[in-house]
């Protein structure tokens, strides 16, 4: 049962007009004076867009800054996959783009469960994230007479996406990057690779510390500040087979909620659409296609369930372009989560194609036909290489199978206008937290929020925090972080003891498909209440059972897995109650008993126009619901039409 | 069509950096040929913890060719046969039953090794703290179209930043050479006008630090560019030549 507690939480959104929020945000907030910045140190915890950048800009301002990251260079952070682009309202393109259409397509495509405030503040800050990463060298495509290229993304009928081939997540990371050592270099940033959070260190209620794992020795380190920011991605991975990274996790963040940072929709999941369709049960990962091909792919099964011929041989009349046919006026550009709805629905109905049965074709020949194959391989060579390595076919020839997959996680950790958790002290940056996308991010604003918090957001709102608070001198000698280190090191121990049967990664593996099967693409009550049956049942299994060799005094990367899979049958389960919870369907979040007639999602808005955020109630209590409402003055929740 | 595979591993295993390491023979059985080549070893390592034998430590994350975290020398070649191809890429239907791969870490004096298949890169990023950014605080752009770059040079710019930073150009090399990482670095703003005002500075300051790395030098074999899974282009290593030389010329002191 779970229980919903008053008060509300409070956004605390600005007062005024909404394209003046902004501005009066930063009028009102106390500023650290620059000789005073010196004296304060920030922990930042993930070197992605979000942890670059604010590292980066923290360190210009003056701040001493402390980055921590698990992989071997904070260059590997997962950002570095991202491949289609970043959205701006620059309306270079003359199609009358502009901040309020951008904010008006985020709070739509959010389908009505983002803060209106926080969107239209990532709006306005879109264009100076342009002007910043071609400032620092991050080679965007052009045009012949050198001005920056524009393409389309989903949910939208402007061209604003700005890009670097398929590998834009790549240069916009290369470039945070490239400004974060600028800051290693003159002594501003002291980095921290190849070591893992595992804790949060709260004294007196505020955000102090951390303590983390030293991977290549297994030392159990202690680091004290002033702030702390958790920059660390999304959950992806609990449904073990993602688009994410092998290393991305939800660790960082869950160790916070214990510590009192509530945690946000983590229902809201983004299953995208174009996806390499899984092979078999070795399988690692997904491999995604980037959204930005459905510009020039057309989506299609044949006309005939179970058609056995190879897709060259169904003429174009006995082929549904299903999304077309669908959603007219968007045609194959339609936002990602419908886009994948339609597709497993064409699927359960038997259309699909494939070995498996469960994919669609995604289909070039009408742009390479129009366009010319130099052209389209221009935009797209590496997708298609990368296409080609992973199935041996050749999609300039032959139409790609695709079929959804997990890729990104709306929900995250609570944070209020600031970006600031339930913890003060503690802010929470880019997918890691849940404040932008509602339930359904667009195409190509991962990318715009990492950076606008990043580069924009943080380093104004955190010296709020420094100026205004009492913050006592506190250092690693503090009892508290003595406690944590402790507790940290017993856990490590606690696994490696178990010696059990089973290996870390069956668990894992375990876990991801209860969680695809019942909290997937489509969900019910029923079946959730299962997946809490089964999730409770196999975490007590891998507290019996796991065996993690060797020892916690070197670089062992199955403890690493272990601690983050224990992690994550801990989180699944709060994952599976929240779906449970939200009685109605939004966004990604699809739940069978409330549907239109035409397999859309149906809202309530009367009773959840809200956020849900869960408060930790110790490890045997209920987690506590609380609540935040969402108010929409400047965008009137709809019924979302894509047709 | 999918086959299956039985294959003979020796595998390079090393406890910690300072233990003397070893080649360990493995067998493993009915691998499908769609399997990459990390996820045949996710299998040895499943096979081991069944034994309980510790699995080989190797690194990856993405497992999509964009990271630069993985990388091994397979049969002696860096990320294996294929050409621009990361180890997370090549897929086992480029072996044949009955094969014996040979598994080892990337070999160089400045990419110590942490345990087994895994190395210390962390060289590559001193180099780019060296230089490799254009000092610009946030905050401090116009607008982007007020910096025009003829598409060509965005091209041939963007081709340069695509490194990876994987190392495959280093343990490829005879020398150890890093001289096409670096270069990709150096072309990337060397090509761009925002990278212009500090282009001696940054050649002369990043190449020092990759000798004091202990890199070795270059003597244009090329081995780099053959393994490199980004397909960097040596043409980077004559324009950082070029480009150092230029800088030596017009030093202010």
């Amino acid at each position: 049962m779970t229980t919903e507690a008053k008060p509300v939480l409070d956004g605390r959104v600005p007062a005024g007009a909404m394209a003046e929020k902004w501005a009066l945000c930063k009028r009102e907030l106390k500023l650290v004076s620059p000789t005073n910045k010196r004296k304060y140190d920030v922990i930042v915890v993930g070197t992605g867009l979000a942890g670059a950048s604010a590292a980066a800009s923290l360190a210009e301002l003056g701040y001493n800054v402390k980055a921590f990251c698990f992989q071997d260079s904070p260059r590997r952070a997962h950002s570095i996959a991202a491949q289609g682009g970043i959205n701006a309202a620059k309306n270079y393109q003359n199609d009358g783009d502009s901040v309020w259409r951008l904010f008006y397509d985020t709070v739509k495509g959010g389908d009505f469960r983002s803060r209106e405030a926080n969107v239209h503040r990532l709006a306005e800050l879109s264009g100076n994230i342009i002007d910043q990463c071609v400032a620092q060298g991050v080679p965007f495509a052009r045009e012949y007479g050198g001005v920056l290229s524009n393409r389309t993304f989903g949910g939208v009928q402007v061209s604003r996406t700005f890009y670097a081939r398929g590998q834009t997540g790549q240069q916009l990371l290369l470039g945070a990057y490239s400004a974060l050592m600028r800051q290693v270099n003159h002594g501003k940033v002291k980095m921290f690779p190849r070591r893992e959070m595992l804790d949060l260190v709260v004294v007196d209620g505020l955000a102090r510390g951390i303590v983390c794992r030293n991977l290549l020795n297994g030392q159990i380190e202690t680091y004290a500040a002033h702030a702390v920011l958790l920059c660390t991605g999304g959950y992806g991975n609990a449904y073990y087979l993602s688009t994410n990274a092998k290393g991305c996790n939800v660790t960082a963040a869950w160790r916070a909620y214990k510590r009192g940072a509530m945690f946000a929709n983590p229902c809201y999941t983004q299953i995208h659409p174009t996806c390499i369709p899984v092979t078999g049960d070795y399988q690692s990962k997904l491999t995604l296609m980037s959204e930005s091909l459905r510009n020039d792919g057309r989506v299609w099964v044949p006309v005939k369930a179970g058609d056995p011929r190879s897709p060259d041989q169904i003429p174009d009349g006995e082929r549904d372009y299903f999304l077309e046919r669908r959603y007219p006026a968007f045609g194959n550009m339609v936002p990602r989560d419908v886009a994948s709805r339609a597709a497993k629905e064409r699927c359960d109905a038997g259309y699909g194609v494939g070995s498996s049965k469960l994919a669609v074709y995604l289909d070039f020949t009408a742009a390479i036909q129009r366009d010319g194959e130099a052209t389209i391989k221009a935009k797209y060579s590496n997708l298609f290489d990368m296409y080609q390595k992973i199935t041996a076919e050749n999609p300039y020839k032959t139409p790609m199978r695709i079929y959804p997959a997990i890729h990104y996680t709306m929900g995250g950790l609570w944070v209020d206008y600031y970006l600031q958790s339930t913890v003060p002290g503690l802010f929470v940056l880019g997918e890691a937290n849940f404040s932008d996308h509602g339930a359904n991010r667009l195409g190509a604003s991962a990318l715009m929020q990492g950076l606008a918090d990043g580069y924009f957001v943080a380093p104004y709102t955190i010296s709020d925090h420094l100026a205004t608070k009492k913050l006592s001198p506190v250092t690693t000698d503090h009892p508290e972080f003595r406690r944590c280190q402790e507790e940290t090191g017993a856990k490590l121990k606690q696994m490696l003891a178990i010696n059990g049967k089973r290996s870390v990664d069956s668990f894992h593996r375990e876990l991801g498909k209860t969680l695809w099967e019942y909290c997937g693409m489509s969900r019910s009550a029923k079946g959730l209440e299962t997946a809490i049956q089964k999730i409770r049942a196999l975490r007590n299994e891998f507290w019996t059972n796991v065996r993690v060799l060797g020892s916690g005094n070197n670089f062992n990367q199955d403890l690493e897995h272990a601690g983050r899979v224990a992690d994550f049958l801990e989180f699944g389960e709060l994952l599976a109650q929240d779906a449970l919870t939200r009685n109605e369907s939004c966004g990604g979040h699809f739940r069978e008993e409330y549907q239109t007639p035409e397999n859309d999602t149906r809202r309530d808005d009367a009773n959840f126009q809200h956020v849900a955020a869960w408060e930790y109630a110790g490890p045997d209590a209920a987690p506590v619901r609380r609540i935040e409402p969402l108010e929409f003055t400047e965008v009137h929740p709809s019924q979302r039409s894509y047709k | 069509m999918s086959e299956t595979l039985n294959l003979t591993l020796k595998v390079w295993r090393q406890s910690s950096p300072s233990a003397p390491g070893e080649f360990k023979t493995y067998k493993v059985y009915e691998i499908s040929t769609h399997m990459s080549f990390l996820e045949m070893l996710d299998v040895l390592n499943e096979d081991l913890i069944s034994k309980g034998e510790e699995p080989v430590a190797f690194d990856h994350d993405c497992r999509e060719g964009i990271c630069g975290m993985c990388g091994v020398m397979i049969n002696g070649q860096a990320h294996g046969p294929d050409r621009e191809t990361t180890t997370c890429q090549l897929h086992m239907r480029r072996f044949k039953t009955g094969d014996v791969i040979v598994i080892e870490p990337w070999r160089a004096n400045a990419f110590p090794v942490v345990r087994d298949l895994v190395v210390d890169r962390s060289a590559f990023d001193r180099i780019i703290t060296a230089g490799g950014y254009v000092s610009v605080n946030t905050g401090n752009a116009v607008d982007g179209n007020a910096i025009l770059v003829p598409k060509q040079d965005a091209d041939r710019s963007f081709a340069a930043a695509t490194c990876i930073g994987c190392g495959a150009c280093v343990a490829a090399c005879k020398n150890a050479s890093a001289m096409l990482f670096v270069s990709a670095k150096i072309s990337q703003f060397a090509l761009l006008p925002q990278g212009r005002p500090e282009r001696a500075s940054r050649v002369e300051s990043m190449v020092a630090r990759m000798d004091e790395e202990g890199f070795g030098g270059c003597t244009n074999t090329y081995e780099c560019e053959a393994a490199c899974p980004a397909g960097i282009s040596v043409e980077n290593i004559a324009r950082l030549n070029r480009e150092y030389i230029s800088a030596s010329l017009t030093a202010a002191e």
